[in-house]
């Protein structure tokens, strides 16, 4: 009497084919779309990969933080400081972005990891308001008023003239595209990184803190280190983030770089409209965002209204999110986690 | 030489002393059973002897090795297995994923190694029909079979069970009895606490009688259950 384990679903296999596709319509998308299509693009997959992170923080691992920005606004100036002060080429300072997260996320965890639910809440926003003014007071990076990459910089950025010949476009249209490649890059690692863990014990483990921490710890879990873990990477994603979207816009202040609004309360948005807990959710999420960012953009506060009740409609819905009342009414999973036990007893239950 | 041993342990909330300066030991392979009116602290003494809770002072020993101040993570990984009194499965994983944690963390192994021995569990638990169930559809009856599962599943060789048969039929007490004779059997030292005496009785060798967090009494269960103390106090019989 053997059993067997499998994750795939017949509609994970056919969206697995139809991923492969798309993918490859998306690195091919230069060569056939505008400026505009690729900037837009680059919006979409840089908030993608922010809210994907969200969601591992706070749909898998049970941490809501809203002090997400630290790490954008950290990884944005290590990347200005790198090019500017130490005058290393942007492409490979997004790196430093990542490291330069990871080195404010260990303080902010040590302190943070004290404080639970709310407090948790609160404290890592506290925590990007003091990385905020400690930033606005490096004059060397233009302190509370910001700065600029210089421009040879950003024109002699690796790839950029490679880009200016095989495409044949100008130099600010090639670095678009270098950043919207670059993006695309982040966010196929994110998900396909995101995806990865959750399949391995350590993905159950995490689900099993999240559902019941004193039960997780009783069969051998470490609660503490899968909380690290969480966090860690990402702020590490958060920061590559944050340096890539700045390396794009080229300008930078400390209210930018260390917005709450832009930088979490959009994100969460994204998530909780999406469908918190799910790797799909933050994908349709973000296509929604967009869409009414788009159409409401010219409307002001009007925008921002429409966003709110929207995102308390949901709640009250769909508390589960726009993916979780498909998935729930279709039984539909493009990223399966789950594992089915089949073979064995379950074979003659089943016949 | 007895695989757990507590000397003088102590827990309180406030004013209020949960458990009262505690001596005593377990012999390997041996089945103990506590008893206690509720509010005694039985579950508090399964808290701190799993290390969910910190004694305030005293100390315990397990396998030989001072485990006071060790974390109830690790306490797992040197063997101490446990059910919850109030169910805590894992609710958004499946039945068989809440063995799969337990298994994969509990003796650090591979998915791939603990997949039979899981769906042999799930099948000695009459859980195996649920196993791609979600652990929060599940009822009662099946959330406590859950428990004894999941703690079997990280293989302990001290296995704490809490209260898992009230409420069950006699039929289902029966299945019950005769898997936890069966993990016995295995070598596996077991501490239950439960209130169904007869179910207790016949798996356990010694009992002990916990009250307002003292031990007022251990032993064989005839001589405990005739003591007139243990009458007066557990069972309410006025002698």
């Amino acid at each position: 009497m053997s059993y067997s384990v499998s994750v795939q679903t017949p509609a994970s296999r056919v969206a697995t084919a139809a991923a492969a596709v798309l993918i490859l319509v998306l690195i091919a998308l230069p060569f056939f779309a505008g400026r505009g299509t690729i900037r837009d693009m680059f919006f979409i997959l840089t908030m993608l990969v922010l809210a994907q992170f969200w969601n591992l923080l706070a749909g898998y691992g049970g941490l809501v933080s809203i002090g997400q920005q630290a790490f954008v606004g950290a990884g944005a100036y290590a990347l200005f400081g790198a090019v500017i002060l130490w005058g290393i080429d942007p492409v490979p300072a997004i790196l430093l972005s990542g490291v330069a997260a990871l080195v404010i996320a260990v303080p902010t965890a040590f302190f943070a990891f004290r404080l639970n639910g709310a407090y948790f809440a609160i404290g890592t926003w506290v925590i990007a308001e003091v990385v905020r003014l400690l930033v606005a007071q490096w004059k060397t990076l233009g302190g509370g008023t910001g700065t600029s990459l210089p421009r040879e910089a950003t024109r002699d950025m690796w790839f950029v003239s490679l880009i200016e010949d095989a495409l044949g476009v100008r130099s600010a249209a090639a670095r678009d595209i270098l950043a919207y490649w670059l993006a695309l890059l982040l966010a196929l690692a994110t998900i396909g990184g995101i995806y990865w863990l959750l399949r391995t014990r350590r993905g159950l483990a995490l689900a099993a803190v999240r559902d019941n921490v004193e039960a997780a710890k009783s069969v051998g879990v470490d609660a503490s280190r899968m909380k690290w873990i969480v966090f860690l990477t990402s702020a590490l994603g958060t920061g590559l983030a944050g340096g890539l979207i700045y390396m794009q816009k080229a300008r930078i202040s400390p209210d930018a770089a260390f917005s709450v609004t832009d930088w979490t309360a959009y994100v969460i948005f994204i998530v909780v409209i999406g469908g918190i807990g799910t790797i799909e959710g933050p994908i349709i999420g973000v296509l929604v965002f967009f869409a009414l960012q788009s159409l409401l953009a010219d409307f002001g506060s009007w925008y921002l209204m429409s966003l709110g009740v929207l995102a308390i409609v949901v709640m009250l819905v769909a508390p589960r999110g726009l993916w979780g009342l498909l998935s729930g009414r279709t039984g539909l999973h493009l990223f399966p986690i789950r594992r089915r036990l089949s073979g064995g007893q379950l074979t003659q239950a089943e016949e | 030489m007895s695989i757990l041993s507590l000397r003088n342990v102590s827990k309180s909330f406030g004013a209020l002393t949960v458990t009262d300066d505690v001596t005593f030991d377990v012999s390997p392979g041996e089945a103990l059973g506590i008893i206690g009116p509720n509010g005694a602290g039985k579950s508090t003494l399964f808290n701190l002897i799993t290390g969910n809770l910190r004694a305030d002072s005293g100390s315990i020993g397990f396998d030989g090795r001072d485990v006071t101040r060790v974390s109830a993570m690790e306490r797992c990984l040197t063997g101490i297995g446990r059910s919850f009194q109030i169910p805590q499965p894992f609710e958004k994983l499946t039945v068989y994923e809440n063995l799969v944690v337990a298994a994969t963390h509990g003796r650090s192994q591979s998915e791939a190694e603990v997949l039979e021995d899981c769906a042999d569990i799930l099948e000695r638990t009459e859980m195996i029909r649920r196993a791609n169930t979600p652990a929060g559809q599940l009822s009662l009856l099946e959330r406590k079979r859950l428990e004894l599962a999941r703690a079997m599943a990280t293989q302990p060789r001290l296995l704490l069970l809490d209260e898992i048969a009230g409420g069950l039929t006699e039929g289902e007490c029966q299945a019950l009895i005769a898997t936890i004779r069966d993990i016995h059997a295995q070598g596996v030292t077991i501490i239950w606490i439960e209130h169904v005496l007869h179910a207790l009785t016949s798996v356990v060798e010694r009992l002990l009688v916990l009250d307002f967090g003292k031990v007022i009494g251990i032993g064989a269960p005839d001589a405990i259950m005739a003591s007139r103390e243990v009458r007066e106090i557990y069972l309410g019989i006025e002698v």
